[in-house]
C-alpha cells in the first residue's frame, strides 16, 4: 500500500510540475531560450583572444636589417604594423588609444646587428593589460623567428647567447579562449538555468498559498522536492545537449574525453544546482528574494570564483578557500579536463564524488525546508 | 473505525507569535476543549480570535508552545503525518493551483489522498454538481470567480470522506449565493456520511446550524454549547422598537448604542432597531431613554449572546465610536438645494469584449448614506472607481458634485474622498506622518494643513505618534478614514470599509458614520455584510454588471417579495436568482 500510495503521489506531482512548467511562458523561456543567448553572447562576444593589434614601428634606421623588422611583423595575422613617422606621432597615438604597441628601432640598429647585440625598444599599452600581454608575446615571437632567420643567414650566433626555448602549448595548441570559455560557458548555464528556475518554485508555493493545502495530504516531503526536480532535470539536459552541440559544430571546441562521462559530470552537477535552487526558495519563501538569492550565491560566484576567467592560483588564500567550497569549481575543473585533456580517472572520480556528495547534502536540506510546519 | 467519542481533545493550549512592531502576541492563551465525532462543530469570534491557529495546529502544521493536542486519538505534533493521513483541510486560502484546470486540481488531490481510480468518476460527478462546477471542468482554476474558487476548494478537499474535515473561514469574502451552496454542500455531506466536521467562522447564521458552538476571543474559550443553550444567555434582554416617523432607524439606533449602561447593543434591522438592554438596566432609566416609543421583545439569537460576551470580556481594542461635534459648516450651507450630488446615467465599462458595468443608473442625494451591494464580481469595485475619477467610463453620463466627469475630473477628485479597500496608508509612518503627506497630496500647506490635522485628530481620536502599520485594525480604519477626510470633501467613497474587523469595531465604525452623515457628508459605500444595508438611506443592488434594485431597504425588500420577510440577506439572494432565472429564460428564447 505505502510503496503504490508513494508511486502515485510522485506520478500525481511530477504531472502537475510539468503541466505548470509548460503553461508558464516565462520559466520555458529562462530554461532554453536564456542557455541559446547566453551561448552566443559567450561564444561570440567573450573572446581573450588578439588579432590584428594595431602596432606603431618607428624607424630610427632604414637600413635592410631594420626592414626586416618591420616585415616579420607583416608576416603574422595577430599584429597589424604601420609606420609612424616620429617618435612623437607614435606616442600621440598611442595616447589617442589608437595603438596597442609602439617598436622603436634604434639609429644603430644594423650596425650593432653585425656587431651581435641588437635591441628594438617595445612600448605597450597597459590600459588593458591582458592584451598587452599577448602583444607582448605576438612581438617577441615575431622577433625571435626574426632573429633566427638573421642568424641563419649570417652565421652569427643567435640573440640569447645560444638557448632556443622550444615552446609548445598542450592541449590548447593554438591558445584559443573560446576552448576553454565553451567548457566554462556549460558550467555558467547549468547553474543559472538550474537554481534560477527552481529558486521560485517552492517560494511561489508559498507565496500562493498552496503549500498549506499540499502539507495536510499524505504527501511526505521528500516527495516534493523530488518531484520538483524531475522536469527540470530534463530541461538542464536539453540545455547540455545545446552546449555540447553549439562546442562540437559551432565553436569547434575539441572534446576529447569520453562523452559519456561528461553527461554523467553534468548530470550530477545539474542535482546539485537544481537544489540549490529549491534550498534557496525554501528558505527565503519569497519569490523576489528567492531569486535574487539564486543570483548572488550561485551565479555570479560561478563566474567569478570558479576558475571560469581568472586563475584560482593567483588569488587571496580566503577567496580561494571560498572557491574550494562551490560545487561550481569542482564541476569547472573536471569539464575542463575532460574538453580539452581528456579522461583523467582519479580526477574524475575525487570530483564526481564531491558533486555527489552535495547532491545528496542538498536534496536533504532542500527536504528539510518543507517540514510540515508553519513555524519558521 | 477506532475514533472513540472524541475526535479532538486539547488541554491548556498556547501560542505566541512576535507580533507587529516585536511585541508578542497570544494567538491562544490556555485552550482547553474536545470536540465529539459524527457532527459539525463552529468556532466562532471575530478575526484575530485565534481560530485559524488552533485549527493549524488540529492538523498538525503548526506545534504549540504548550499544553497538550490529541487528534482522532494522536499526538498531533508526533503523529501529525497519520493524522494528515486520515484528515482533509481547507485553509482560509485554499491553495488551488491557479495553471492546473478543474479537472487536473481534482486528480492531483485525489491522488494525492490515494483515491481509487474507479470510485473517482462517481465521486468527482457528485463533487461537480453539487459545486456546480461540471460546465467548467476544463477551465484553469485561475480563471474561476471568487465563489467558484472556493467551492473548488471544498471538493478538493473532499475528493474522499476523510474521518475529520477541518474548514477555516470558508465563506470568508464569499458572497450570499457562493455561501449558502458552500453550505449546502457540507450540510449534505454530514447527513450522508456522518462526517466530523469543525469549522470556523464569523457568520452566526453560520454557528447556528452547528450541534457544538465554541466561542473564541483573544486567544481563549469565552463559552461552548449548542447554540440554543448559548442563545439562552441573552434570553429576556432582547427586544425591538421602531423609530418615530421620519425619523431614520441609524438615528435611533445611534443613539442606543450610546446609552452603553443600559443598552448592550443596538443594531438597526428592517425599518426598526433590535437591541439587547443590560441585565441590570433600571426600567425608569430605560423608558426615558426610550421616550415615548413602545419596544417590543423578540426571540433571542445567537447573535445577541455572542454579542454579549464580547462586549463583557473586551478589553480595549476596539475603539469606542468617534462620534464628530455637530458643526453647522459650511457643508450645511448648500444642503436646502436638492439636487443630487451624484448623477449616473447609462455608465458603462467595458474591458475588451468584457463588459464590467452595463448602462447603470443612479442618484446619490445630498447627506444620503448609499449603499452599492452585489455579489463578487458584480461591477461594484468597477462602478466604485469610475465614481471616484480613478477609471475612465466606456459611455454614459457622470456627475459628481455639480462637476462632469469626463470634463473636470481633477476638480471632482479635490471633492470627494476616497478610503480603498486593502489599508492603503504608508505602515511604517506615524498618523501625524501620513497625515502631512496625504494633506500635502489634497493641496493643502501651512497654517491650513496643521489646523485640519489637528481636527481629524480630535474627531478620530488618534495618537500622532503611533505607528500606523503596529495599531490594531480598527484604527487603522479610523486614520484611513481621518486621510481621506482631510481636505473637508462633499463626498466620502468607502470601498469594503469593514470586511476584516471585528464586530465590534464594525459598530462604532458605523456609529461614526453616521455621525458624519449628520454633518451632511454624502457617503457612497460598498459592502458584502447584507445587515450593514440597514445602515443606508437608499441601496443598489448589482449582479453582472447591471442594477437589479435600487432604493430605500424596505423598498428593495418588498421587490424581492414578502415571504422574505426583514431578512435583508434572504432577499438579497431573491433578487439576484430572480435576475438569474430572467437572463436564462431570456437567452432560451433567443436561441429559439
Amino acid at each position: 500500500m505505502s510503496q503504490s500510495g508513494f508511486a502515485q503521489r510522485m506520478a500525481a506531482l511530477i504531472r502537475k510540475e510539468v503541466r505548470q512548467m509548460v503553461r508558464d511562458r516565462s520559466n520555458l523561456a529562462v530554461g532554453l531560450l536564456l542557455p541559446i543567448a547566453l551561448i552566443l553572447l559567450f561564444g561570440y562576444g567573450l573572446s581573450l583572444d588578439v588579432e590584428h593589434a594595431p602596432i606603431a614601428v618607428v624607424m630610427g634606421d632604414t637600413s635592410p636589417p631594420a626592414r626586416d623588422v618591420y616585415a616579420a611583423f607583416q608576416g603574422t595575422p595577430y599584429l597589424d604594423p604601420h609606420w609612424a613617422g616620429s617618435m612623437q606621432d607614435a606616442e600621440r597615438r598611442m595616447l589617442a588609444g589608437d595603438l596597442d604597441a609602439i617598436v622603436r628601432v634604434p639609429p644603430n640598429f644594423s650596425r650593432r646587428v653585425a656587431s651581435g647585440d641588437a635591441r628594438v625598444q617595445l612600448l605597450l599599452n597597459g590600459i588593458d593589460s591582458t592584451t598587452a600581454t599577448s602583444v607582448e608575446g605576438y612581438v617577441s615571437g615575431a622577433m625571435a623567428t626574426q632573429g633566427l632567420k638573421m642568424a641563419d643567414r649570417t652565421g652569427s650566433a643567435p640573440a640569447g647567447g645560444g638557448v632556443v626555448v622550444q615552446q609548445r602549448m598542450w592541449f590548447n595548441e593554438a591558445g584559443i579562449s573560446t576552448w576553454y570559455l565553451v567548457p566554462g560557458l556549460l558550467v555558467l548555464i547549468m547553474t543559472l538555468t538550474g537554481a534560477f528556475l527552481t529558486s521560485l518554485l517552492i517560494a511561489r508555493e508559498w507565496e500562493r498559498g498552496t503549500l498549506e493545502s499540499l502539507f495536510v495530504t499524505p504527501v511526505r516531503p521528500l516527495e516534493l522536492v523530488l518531484s520538483k526536480l524531475v522536469p527540470y532535470v530534463v530541461i538542464g539536459l536539453i540545455d547540455l545537449a545545446m552546449c555540447l552541440v553549439a562546442a562540437r559544430w559551432m565553436f569547434e571546441v575539441p572534446i576529447r574525453g569520453s562523452l559519456i562521462v561528461i553527461v554523467i559530470a553534468s548530470f550530477l552537477y545539474l542535482v546539485v544546482s537544481l537544489t540549490m535552487g529549491l534550498f534557496i526558495s525554501g528558505v527565503t519563501r519569497n519569490q523576489f528574494q528567492a531569486s535574487q538569492m539564486a543570483l548572488l550565491t550561485s551565479f555570479m560566484p560561478a563566474m567569478m570564483l570558479s576558475g571560469f576567467v581568472f586563475d584560482l592560483r593567483n588569488m587571496p588564500t580566503v577567496v580561494r578557500g571560498i572557491s574550494e567550497v562551490l560545487p561550481a569549481t569542482h564541476f569547472m575543473n573536471l569539464i575542463k579536463t575532460l574538453f580539452l585533456a581528456g579522461n583523467n580517472a582519479s580526477l574524475v572520480l575525487r570530483e564526481c564524488a564531491i558533486l555527489a556528495l552535495y547532491a545528496v547534502v542538498l536534496i536533504f536540506a532542500a527536504r528539510r525546508t518543507l517540514r510540515k510546519t508553519l513555524d519558521r | 473505525m477506532s475514533v472513540g467519542d472524541v475526535t479532538v481533545v486539547a488541554k491548556g493550549l498556547r501560542k505566541v507569535f512576535a507580533g507587529p512592531g516585536g511585541k508578542p502576541v497570544r494567538a491562544l492563551d490556555g485552550v482547553s476543549l474536545s470536540i465529539r465525532p459524527g457532527e459539525l462543530t463552529a468556532l466562532v469570534g471575530p478575526d484575530g480570535a485565534g481560530k485559524t491557529t488552533l485549527l493549524r495546529m488540529l492538523v498538525g502544521i503548526l506545534a504549540p508552545d504548550e499544553g497538550e493536542l490529541q487528534v482522532l486519538g494522536m499526538d498531533a505534533t508526533r503523529d501529525a503525518q497519520r493524522i494528515q493521513d486520515r484528515i482533509s483541510y481547507m485553509p482560509q486560502r485554499f491553495g488551488l493551483y491557479e495553471d492546473l484546470s478543474v479537472e487536473e486540481n481534482l486528480n492531483l488531490y485525489a491522488d494525492l489522498h490515494g483515491v481509487d481510480p474507479q470510485q473517482r468518476r462517481q465521486r468527482f460527478d457528485r463533487l461537480l454538481a453539487m459545486t456546480d462546477l461540471a460546465r467548467f471542468t476544463h477551465r484553469p482554476a485561475g480563471k474561476l470567480s471568487g465563489g467558484m474558487k472556493q467551492k473548488l476548494g471544498l471538493a478538493c478537499t473532499l475528493v474522499r470522506s476523510p474521518d475529520l474535515l477541518v474548514l477555516d473561514e470558508p465563506s470568508v469574502g464569499v458572497d450570499p449565493l457562493s455561501r449558502r451552496d458552500l453550505w449546502k454542500i457540507v450540510q449534505q455531506l454530514v447527513d450522508d456520511e456522518q462526517l466530523s466536521v469543525i469549522v470556523s467562522t464569523a457568520y452566526m447564521d453560520e454557528a447556528e446550524r452547528c450541534a457544538q458552538v465554541f466561542v473564541m476571543h483573544q486567544g481563549k474559550v469565552l463559552a461552548e454549547g449548542t447554540p440554543s443553550a448559548l442563545r439562552e444567555r441573552a434570553r429576556g434582554l432582547t427586544g425591538i422598537v421602531s423609530p418615530p416617523l421620519d425619523t431614520p432607524a441609524r438615528d435611533l439606533q445611534a443613539k442606543l448604542i450610546d446609552a452603553s449602561d443600559l443598552i448592550i447593543d443596538a443594531v438597526p434591522s428592517g425599518g426598526n432597531v433590535r437591541f439587547i438592554r443590560q441585565p441590570e438596566a433600571d426600567k425608569t432609566a430605560l423608558s426615558k431613554l426610550f421616550d415615548g416609543l413602545s419596544p417590543t421583545d423578540r426571540p433571542e439569537e445567537l447573535e445577541d449572546a455572542f454579542m454579549m460576551l464580547l462586549r463583557q470580556h473586551h478589553v480595549e481594542d476596539a475603539p469606542p465610536a468617534a462620534t464628530p461635534e455637530v458643526h453647522q459648516g459650511q457643508r450645511e450651507r448648500a444642503s436646502n438645494d436638492d439636487k443630487p450630488v451624484i448623477v449616473v446615467r447609462d455608465l458603462v465599462r467595458k474591458f475588451g469584449d468584457f463588459t464590467a458595468v452595463a448602462s447603470t443608473s443612479f442618484d446619490v442625494r445630498r447627506g444620503e448614506i448609499f449603499g452599492l451591494l452585489g455579489p463578487n464580481g458584480a461591477g461594484k469595485t468597477t462602478t466604485f472607481r469610475m465614481l471616484c475619477g480613478l477609471l475612465p467610463a466606456s459611455g454614459g453620463h457622470l456627475e459628481v458634485a455639480g462637476l462632469d466627469l469626463r470634463t473636470a475630473r481633477a476638480q471632482a477628485r479635490g471633492r470627494v474622498g476616497y478610503v480603498s479597500q486593502k489599508f492603503a496608508l504608508y505602515g511604517n509612518l506615524s498618523v501625524q506622518e501620513n497625515l502631512q503627506f496625504f494633506g500635502g497630496a489634497y493641496g493643502l500647506r501651512g497654517d491650513a494643513l496643521r489646523a485640519r490635522i489637528r481636527a481629524v485628530q480630535t474627531q478620530f481620536q488618534l495618537d500622532a505618534d503611533a505607528v500606523s502599520g503596529d495599531m490594531p485594525g480598527g484604527y487603522k480604519q479610523r486614520l484611513a478614514m481621518a486621510a481621506g477626510l482631510l481636505h473637508e470633501p462633499d463626498i466620502l467613497f468607502l470601498d469594503e470599509p469593514t470586511s476584516g474587523i471585528d464586530p465590534l469595531a464594525r459598530r462604532s465604525f458605523w456609529r461614526t458614520i453616521t455621525a458624519l452623515v449628520k454633518e451632511g457628508v454624502t457617503v457612497v459605500i460598498t459592502t458584502h455584510f447584507m445587515e450593514e444595508a440597514e445602515y443606508c438611506d437608499r441601496i443598489a443592488i448589482q449582479d453582472a454588471g447591471r442594477v437589479l434594485a435600487l432604493g430605500t431597504p424596505k423598498a428593495v425588500r418588498e421587490q424581492a417579495g414578502a415571504e422574505h420577510g426583514v431578512d435583508m440577506n434572504s432577499a438579497f439572494i431573491a433578487i439576484v436568482e430572480q435576475a438569474r432565472a430572467k437572463g436564462h429564460e431570456a437567452g432560451a428564447e433567443k436561441v429559439a
